[in-house]
């Protein structure tokens, strides 16, 4: 596994017209840990995560991977698409709508990167696109369409499709939200194995399960604000803050039956 | 009486004029694709002049009729100075007519995408290019291919309004036909039954062609 990335944030605000999304984000990812963004929706937990590989523009602040800053050059001085895009080659994202492009196989939606961004021979494209559908459990699925597969099969074809790109830095935006509970559990024991491989990852998430046992840092966004980012433990078990307390509780009475 | 006799005498000539109704709607098509496309890359684009001509262009040519276009640009051409066969004038109007229903065939079937297929594409590096050759216009062609069939054959049926440039297509071989003949209703049944003929296989092809792109 290559190196694992770390991501800086600095003062990081965004905003869509006048709604303000995002407001003086400071949060540090360090290498090769796993940290989780909960709150509410609408709290600006996705549009954070986004920011990181410029999918979302932020206004003003620093993102910084290893150091680099991404998206501009300077202050309001974009940086240059092909910049942009080898920064990206070594960042992976997972969606929550999945999103395989569903006129490839599973295995061309994972070679698709690899030949057209990483400038790899077909040949090898699909060796390595198979190796990658092995590691998630799917070495039997590899010529099926997207449509032919479950949802959590369609998302662990997701998570091939951006692991095969070697990246050191790995976002997940809600992978689990959009499928049936049951088919929940495939896509978390992928992840667990991806964190502990020492994968930098990034996950924004409803599963306070997976974050109270796999994260290393837990962050609470509410309103565009980052409220607190401590140990799984400190915001999952004992908030101090009233505004996770109250999450938290929301949540546990729409778990209980 | 209906004659038989007539009637199947009748598709010799219909079925040789047919070749200028099928040239002229697969020109006219071939000429539709390829300015509507770039109709609609304009509309999408982020410039704003090119939006704006490509919008005037798409309601402009889906706001008048197409005989009317085919007359004002038959007479207007000579005026500025160009002779050009009635043929040429002929599959070149119908083709810039066809090209503003395209565009927004096109544009409809891009909008249908989810944002995500492009983003998947670009959050891996993709270069701009590479997303629409290898996400967007793959799929875009494919949810659009029942909407280009249906394109096709009205383009088939439009041509006939191309007999008032004096094309001797289906409609006016059979006018002709007609004229002679003194039995217009056997000529016309044969001309509807080769339109008809055309427009099956054309349908066929359609239903073929999304049989084979079906994920």
């Amino acid at each position: 596994m290559p190196a694992a990335s770390s991501v800086e944030m600095r003062k990081v605000n965004k905003y869509y017209d006048k709604f303000q999304a995002l407001k003086d984000i400071d949060l540090s990812i360090p290498p090769g840990k796993v940290t989780c963004l909960i709150g509410p929706s609408g709290s600006g937990k996705s549009t954070l995560l986004r920011c990181i590989n410029f999918l979302e523009e932020y206004d003003s602040g620093e993102v910084r991977i290893d150091g680099q800053l991404i998206g501009y050059d300077a202050p309001n001085k974009k940086m240059s698409g092909r910049r942009l895009r080898e920064m990206r080659r070594s960042i992976g994202m997972v969606f929550q709508q999945f999103n395989l492009w569903p006129h490839m196989t599973a295995r061309e939606n994972v070679a698709e990167g690899l030949i057209r961004v990483r400038r790899i021979s077909k040949a090898d494209a699909d060796r390595r696109a198979s190796e990658a559908l092995a590691k998630v459990g799917l070495a039997d699925k590899s010529a099926s369409h997207p449509s032919r597969l479950s949802g959590g099969q369609q998302q662990r074809v997701a998570i091939a499709r951006a692991i095969a790109m070697e990246p050191r830095l790995m976002l997940f935006d809600e992978p689990t939200s959009a499928l049936d509970p049951e088919l929940v559990g495939e896509v978390l024991s992928v992840m667990r194995t991806l964190a502990g491989e020492g994968m930098t990852m990034v996950v924004v998430t409803h599963e306070m399960g997976f974050a109270a046992h796999v994260a290393d840092q837990v962050g609470f966004m509410e309103k565009g604000e980052l409220v607190s980012v401590d140990s799984p433990d400190r915001i999952l078990h004992h908030p101090e803050d009233p505004r996770i307390q109250s999450f938290l509780r929301t949540y546990h009475e729409r778990n209980s039956f | 009486m209906f004659s038989l006799a007539v009637f199947f005498q009748s598709f010799g000539p219909l079925f040789w004029a047919a070749r200028y109704t099928l040239l002229i709607s697969v020109l006219g098509i071939g000429l539709g694709i390829v300015i509507g496309t770039l109709i609609c890359a304009a509309r999408l684009s982020p410039y704003p002049p090119l939006r704006r001509f490509a919008a005037i262009w798409v309601s402009f040519l889906r706001g008048v009729p197409l005989l009317v276009q085919l007359l004002v640009f038959y007479y207007a051409l000579p005026v500025i100075g160009l002779d050009v066969p009635a043929m040429v004038a002929a599959v070149v109007t119908v083709g810039i007519c066809a090209s503003a229903y395209i565009s927004e065939i096109w544009r409809g079937a891009i909008a249908a995408l989810p944002k995500g297929q492009a983003e998947a594409a670009v959050a891996i590096g993709m270069t701009p290019v590479d997303v629409w050759t290898r996400v967007i216009l793959p799929q875009a062609v494919t949810l659009s291919l029942p909407a280009l069939i249906n394109e096709l054959i009205l383009l088939v049926k439009a041509s006939s309004l191309v007999s008032v440039v004096g094309i001797l297509e289906i409609t006016r071989a059979s006018q002709a036909q007609a004229a002679t003949t003194f039995r217009p209703l056997e000529v016309y049944i044969a001309a509807a039954c080769i339109y008809l003929l055309i427009n099956l296989c054309l349908a066929a092809l359609g239903r073929y062609l999304e049989h084979r792109t079906a994920v």
